[in-house]
């Protein structure tokens, strides 16, 4: 989208294009997904290893705006292991849900389109990719095979209807063959009592607005439970709730972690949390993944000079500072984004190399992946020590 | 729940006194009244006293000389003693003539109603569920040509095309010539077939407004986050938007239809003096034209406290469909 005019305006004519040939775009893939009878063999897929319960696979989600095309997600890949939490961090706006809600398939239409990449979800026995199943096909596996737990407890449940209502709803739909209303209300209220809800008859039939965000959160993430998901995406689940109650929530997620064979994908801008749930880090940047590795390569060795910056603007018990660490500048503007390293203009630790076009991924060990040039051959000797901000 | 209604029971008596005297004070204080209007004709004929006489006669009568406060609350006494008084312009005990009117408006009211709810509720829904489309434009655009149609114009324009032109129906009337030698089916099918131009065309005018804001109301819910929870629950989206996003959409529009229980009753003035049919609405008009204190005083309490229910129904239905208004009401 050329701009000739300064940043941040358009002109009127420029913008009817834009929309016209964004139209044109999504109008096409809403048209291919809203097919009926795709055959299966469109979607099926083999996992790239079996152990993975999902494999983002250069995942490209661009919303189509009046403003021009934002890629939010550019290229985006790792996996999720069965049974294993991936934590995915970053600021705000770089990616981090819209990963998620791609995986959902719960992208805002048409606007938002998953333009190329692969999600490959294991669902055991087959794997599918879901960026390719019509909608039909999605809905069996949303609440059943994969779920999701949102950041806003408080609007997240549907004010006019019951607690037990939304939750049988689910088992209904996904888990209801050969039920009868009793067997849902008894699993119903089993789940609440798995998430801790001591009074779960009594909250059955509550309204929403009749629970403290606490236990609004803990109905929802009883909801996540409620089939048998093979990954659990938590975005962001304790932002909204103060600090008491989100450790308790963290609690009950990671003991409902060893008690439930699902993986579970945490996203949040939370670094402690991070550190307390995730097996594995992966740290988005501007839509692209800048660093990913064990929690003990992320948490003990940084590599990427933003997730070195994130580490020092976290608050340290114990330590004395008068003010904390931020890092410099602001994401580039999502619309027209550079064409070299996305982090260069803020980073302090630039190389030769940074003027290049946009790092490679690099293997500092096995499992520890950082995209930056500061891990080249040419300036890896130079830099395994200095450089620390 | 209970004590709450009782407040707004009490609360309503105290405006409609208000309310009364507003209207009192405002047809006293019209540049013409009837006395005035009867003396004028009096004096024109031959051998008449002179108007000034006839006048002060005539506001005797009438109960005109008194000031506005006396002449109030002398009309409150008989009101509550339930002494209606009997029309002036018509000459007929009030509520016979009321009675009478009212009857054809309100079931004209009610099928109006009835349609404009079966007719811009699933508009609206499908307008927010398919936004932007081109099925979103085409029901936005409709509903704006009918919000912007003068009652009179489309009126007129019905009449002249189906009345005119096609022949279907009678520009106006509510009878048809040989009504008298119909049997009783038939009578009534003369009735419906005059009724179906004037329905039409308030039907047409007011499905606009209601649409819009159903639409309105949907758009904001369906962007609501438990919106995305019941689409994460994998439920079908036609469930997600009748059964989830309904149900909230209801809240609003509760109020909208409770608010519109007066207008059943008060009749659609233009339309019903375009199609000659003798509604409440036509009645009123004429009376009010003649400053017939007692009719007009008895249509307009009668509305008022419509109103005043039509509001507290929509409150109370508020908590029926909105559960988290239950507990603080």
């Amino acid at each position: 989208m050329a701009k000739n005019k300064p940043e941040g305006y358009l002109s009127a004519k420029e913008s009817r294009r834009i929309s016209r040939e964004n139209r044109r775009i999504t109008n096409a893939m809403e048209k291919k997904r809203k097919r009926k009878n795709v055959p299966e063999s469109e979607y099926l897929t083999e996992m790239h290893d079996s152990g993975n319960a999902v494999e983002f696979d250069n995942l490209h989600t661009y919303f189509f705006t009046d403003a021009g095309t934002v890629k939010s997600v550019d290229g985006v890949t790792f996996e999720v292991p069965i049974g294993k939490t991936v934590g995915v961090v970053g600021e705000s706006g770089c990616g981090k849900s819209v990963t998620s809600l791609s995986l959902m398939q719960l992208l805002q239409r048409p606007q938002g389109q998953v333009v190329e990449g692969e999600i490959r979800l294991n669902l055991g026995s087959k794997s599918y990719d879901v960026t390719k199943m019509p909608n039909v096909e999605l809905q069996k596996l949303r609440g059943n095979f994969m779920s999701m737990i949102f950041q806003e407890p408080m609007t997240s449940l549907n004010p006019v209807f019951r607690i037990g209502k939304q939750l049988d709803e689910v088992i209904f739909l996904h888990d209801g063959d050969g039920k009868t209303k009793e067997d849902v209300k008894k699993r119903t209220i089993e789940l609440l009592e798995m998430v801790g809800i001591a009074n779960s008859e009594g909250v059955y039939k509550m309204y929403p607005h009749e629970l403290s965000g606490g236990m609004r959160q803990r109905v929802m993430i009883a909801m996540a439970l409620a089939c048998n998901p093979r990954i659990i995406i938590a975005d962001e689940p304790t932002t909204a709730l103060d600090v008491t109650i989100q450790a308790q929530v963290l609690d009950l997620l990671r003991s409902l972690k060893d008690k439930i064979n699902s993986s579970i994908m945490f996203i949040t801008h939370d670094l402690g949390v991070i550190a307390e749930m995730a097996d594995y880090v992966v740290v988005m940047y501007a839509g692209r993944i800048v660093e990913k590795g064990t929690a003990d390569d992320i948490f003990h060795h940084p590599a990427h000079p933003y997730t070195i910056g994130l580490m020092a603007s976290k608050p340290v018990v114990g330590k004395q500072v008068d003010k904390l660490y931020s890092i410099p500048g602001k994401v580039p503007n999502p619309i027209n984004m550079p064409n070299y390293c996305y982090f260069k203009d803020r980073c302090e630790m630039c190389v030769n190399g940074c003027e290049g076009e946009y790092p490679p991924e690099i293997s500092i060990s096995e499992t520890h992946k950082v995209s930056c040039y500061r891990f080249t051959e040419a300036n890896k000797k130079g830099n395994k020590e200095g450089g620390e901000a | 729940m209970r004590n709450y209604i009782i407040k707004r029971i009490l609360l309503s008596i105290l405006i409609l006194f208000c309310t009364t005297f507003v209207i009192y004070a405002v047809m006293r204080c019209l540049p013409t009244s009837y006395a005035e209007q009867m003396a004028l004709r009096l004096a024109s004929a031959p051998n008449a006293k002179p108007y000034q006489e006839l006048l002060a006669q005539l506001n005797k009568t009438y109960g005109l000389d008194r000031d506005i406060f006396t002449g109030y609350i002398g009309w409150l006494k008989d009101f509550a003693v339930g002494n209606f008084g009997d029309s002036w312009k018509f000459t007929v005990p009030v509520v016979d003539k009321f009675a009478d009117s009212v009857g054809i408006s309100f079931i004209m009211g009610v099928i109006t109603l009835i349609l404009e709810l079966i007719i811009s509720i699933p508009l609206g829904i499908i307008a927010a569920t398919k936004q932007y489309s081109r099925t979103d434009y085409v029901i936005s655009a409709g509903a704006l040509v009918g919000i912007s149609l003068p009652t009179f114009f489309f009126a007129t324009i019905l009449q002249l095309i189906f009345a005119v032109k096609l022949r279907w129906f009678d520009t106006h009337g509510m009878v048809g010539r040989n009504f008298a030698q119909l049997d009783s089916w038939g009578q009534f099918l003369d009735y419906a077939h005059h009724m179906v131009l004037p329905i039409v065309t308030i039907t047409i005018v007011s499905i606009g407004g209601l649409m819009r804001y159903t639409r309105t109301n949907m758009l904001e819910v369906l962007n609501a986050d438990y919106i995305r929870t019941a689409r994460a629950k994998g439920l079908s989206e036609k469930k997600v938007i009748y059964s989830h996003a309904f149900r909230n959409t209801l809240i609003p529009l509760v109020t909208i239809v409770g608010g519109s229980l007066p207008g059943l009753f008060s009749g659609a003035l233009i339309t019903e003096t375009l199609f000659a049919i003798n509604g409440i609405g036509y009645v009123s008009y004429q009376a009010m034209v003649a400053g017939d204190i007692p009719f007009s005083m008895f249509y307009m309490t009668f509305i008022a406290l419509l109103t005043l229910l039509g509001n507290l129904i929509s409150d109370v239905l508020y908590a029926v469909v909105d559960p988290r208004v239950r507990v603080a009401g």
